[in-house]
């Protein structure tokens, strides 16, 4: 088949999905623009005056009306909205409240900490998910398919933050292998790649790639399951194919929609690990976040979920690329 | 034609002859995980309820010299908490407002997103783009961080973080039931309503909302999973209820303080999370292969 692939086929096809591509990222456009707006307009559903987090108790009308137009909240939202959109384009998204610097360089040194615990997670989660869910596909209905089931509906069903509370008790505390918070020893901001550090970040990886193992455990399971009953796997059996040759056309027609849920699952885990690094102190976007509420800092809440929420729709648009790219039969429409 | 159907008739077993709901209700009965799963949700809703008639100690009377007591303590089945407050009382009573913050979310999203689903399936056309893609861009938010940015910028509160959770699920349940309904809607037997002269509202109502129901309200089963735990979750973070109310997540978050002096104690509130929310979970899986009867 492969052979008489002609030059001529493939050019059109990766013409194809340059244009899905391109297509792709037109239709992003209003999604992101969106996204800035539902940002902006959070801070403009918290009730009181956003101005109270700064503003000293004793504070005369005229600091008041003074940082007011300093921060631009005395102007029309219309015209607010357009002027705060001007300056994120720009790399401004504010200062924060709590410490007075510049709320993008401070998302962006804690998003570093959160992709590291996720990447890590992910190492772990999609390896066993990818493992439990073939085997259990594989071997549908026997004892091996319920033991892996089982493991993936607890994964699902396990209140993560939970989960890490319990390791804890169990590493830290009872047996005393694991350091229970923080990402280094002595509090120090600095990260190296050696034992001292990575100890750090064991307890925390494992607790968020529970779930993702338990969805792509699940999502594989199926997708193996559903691909084994069809015809064409009868065909490669009838005409002699060794059964480790017809899984690996399992694992071929698998992967794209695989690949779609895993990109998904890292999007989750990047812009969902606020209970996990707060269980943990894990110096992440996710414990900035925390920070940001508690402490009414709202440029700063606005700010970490714009970009949190941007990696996201990025991601998502990198995944449906990639798919698109290595799986001929997606409806390019 | 009309002998071949007649034979067909007879010769169909006799399970054939009852309706689809009675057939998926008899399915789900059979099974054994499904039906324990019922029978424990059940029990913790029972006790919830209750509580009060129970004979309990009192969940908010506390006691500094019996801080802390362990599991298996005469007088104190399952230990005390960081204030000497009796944790079987207070994880009982905590049940009716975990159950209820983190149902409830799902129980208005499901009314929500059915109707709205309903409306952009069958009316199409402008009325479906604007919805679909309004719910697009709920979409391109993890589902933890838009409950906690909109919590967060609500404020703590119960009734805060009820809203937060229904609009993280209506955009989900949303995009199921338009998906149910589109499918539903080119039938033969909308159609022939439709030439009979019924209106889209009767339409609507009388023949499509019993055939998407059913894997809508699959789906939202399974949601009440996900909303227990993002609603004991923003408990936890502080988002939620107020101590010294008796509520999972918050019971868990003020006794984490407690893990060094006695642990398992501390863990309990957590276990009772992760069993609702993996019964529910299972049934949502019961179900679901009980209504695909072509297994």
């Amino acid at each position: 088949m492969r052979a008489t692939f002609s030059h001529k086929g493939r050019r059109k096809k990766e013409h194809n999905v340059l244009a899905y591509t391109s297509r792709r990222i037109v239709y992003v456009i209003p999604i992101v623009l969106s996204v800035a707006l539902v940002c902006f307009l959070l801070v403009h559903i918290t009730p009181g005056d956003p101005l109270v987090a700064v503003l000293p108790a004793d504070a005369s009308q005229e600091l008041a009306a003074q940082l007011r137009s300093a921060y631009g909240f005395d102007r029309p939202l219309p015209v607010q909205f357009g002027l705060w959109l001007w300056r994120a384009i720009h790399g401004d998204l504010g200062n924060s409240i709590a410490t007075g610097r510049p709320v993008l360089s401070e998302v962006m040194r804690a998003v570093g900490n959160t992709v590291m615990l996720a990447i890590a997670a992910a190492m772990i989660g999609f390896t066993l998910g990818l493992l439990f869910g073939l085997i259990a596909g594989y071997f549908r209905d026997t004892w091996v398919d319920k033991v892996a089931t089982s493991i993936a509906i607890a994964g699902v069903s396990l209140p993560h933050y939970w989960l890490g509370m319990v390791l804890v008790i169990i590493f830290s505390v009872q047996l005393n292998w694991l350091p229970a918070v923080g990402a280094g020893p002595g509090g120090s901001g600095a990260w190296a790649w050696d034992w001292e550090h990575l100890r750090y970040l064991v307890l925390p990886a494992i607790t968020t790639s529970v779930i993702p193992m338990g969805i792509v455990t699940r999502t594989v399971r199926a997708l193996t399951g559903d691909i084994l009953s069809q015809d064409f796997v009868e065909a490669l059996r009838a005409k002699g194919l060794r059964e480790t040759e017809v899984f690996r056309h399992v694992i071929k027609n698998a992967a794209p929609t695989a690949l779609a849920v895993m990109g998904l699952q890292l999007g989750y885990m990047l812009g969902g690990s606020i209970l996990i690094e707060t269980v943990f102190s894990w110096p992440g976007s996710g414990l900035l976040l925390n920070s940001a509420i508690f402490q009414r800092d709202l440029p700063l809440l606005q700010g970490t979920i714009l970009v949190l929420a941007l990696f996201f729709v990025l991601l998502n648009l990198l995944v449906d690329i990639a798919q698109a790219a290595i799986d001929p039969r997606i409806k390019r429409s | 034609m009309s002998a071949m159907s007649d034979t067909a008739l007879q010769a169909a077993p006799a399970s054939k002859a009852r309706g689809y709901w009675a057939t998926v209700a008899r399915r789900i009965r059979r099974d054994k995980v499904s039906m324990a799963c019922a029978v424990i949700l059940l029990l913790i809703f029972a006790s919830a309820l209750l509580a009060p008639w129970l004979h309990l100690a009192d969940p908010y009377q506390g006691s500094m010299i019996r801080r802390l007591r362990h599991i298996g303590t005469p007088g104190y089945p399952l230990g005390t908490d960081e204030l000497g407050r009796d944790m079987l009382a207070r994880l009982i009573y905590g049940g009716r407002l975990s159950l209820v913050i983190g149902i409830l979310p799902v129980v208005l999203a499901f009314i929500i997103g059915t109707s709205l689903g309903l409306i952009a399936g069958y009316v199409g056309g402008k009325l479906n783009t604007a919805i679909m893609r309004t719910v697009d861009v709920f979409y391109a938010f993890p589902s933890v961080l838009l409950a906690i940015a909109i919590s967060g910028a609500l404020g703590a509160g119960i009734t805060n973080s009820i809203v937060s959770l229904t609009i993280v699920f209506v955009p989900q349940i949303t995009r199921v039931a338009e998906s149910v309904t589109t499918g539903v809607r080119n039938m033969d037997f909308v159609e022939a309503a439709r030439a009979s002269g019924a209106g889209p509202f009767t339409i609507m109502r009388v023949h499509m909302l019993g055939n998407v129901l059913g894997p809508i309200f699959v789906y939202a089963t399974g949601l009440i999973s996900v909303s227990m735990i993002l609603a004991a979750g923003l408990s936890f973070l502080g988002l939620g209820t107020k101590p010294p109310e008796p509520e999972w997540g918050l019971m868990l978050n003020t006794l984490r303080t407690a893990i060094y002096v006695n642990p398992w104690v501390a863990a309990l509130p957590g276990a009772m999370i992760f069993a609702v929310s993996i019964c529910f979970n299972l049934l949502s899986d019961g179900m679901r292969s009980a209504m695909d009867i072509r297994n």
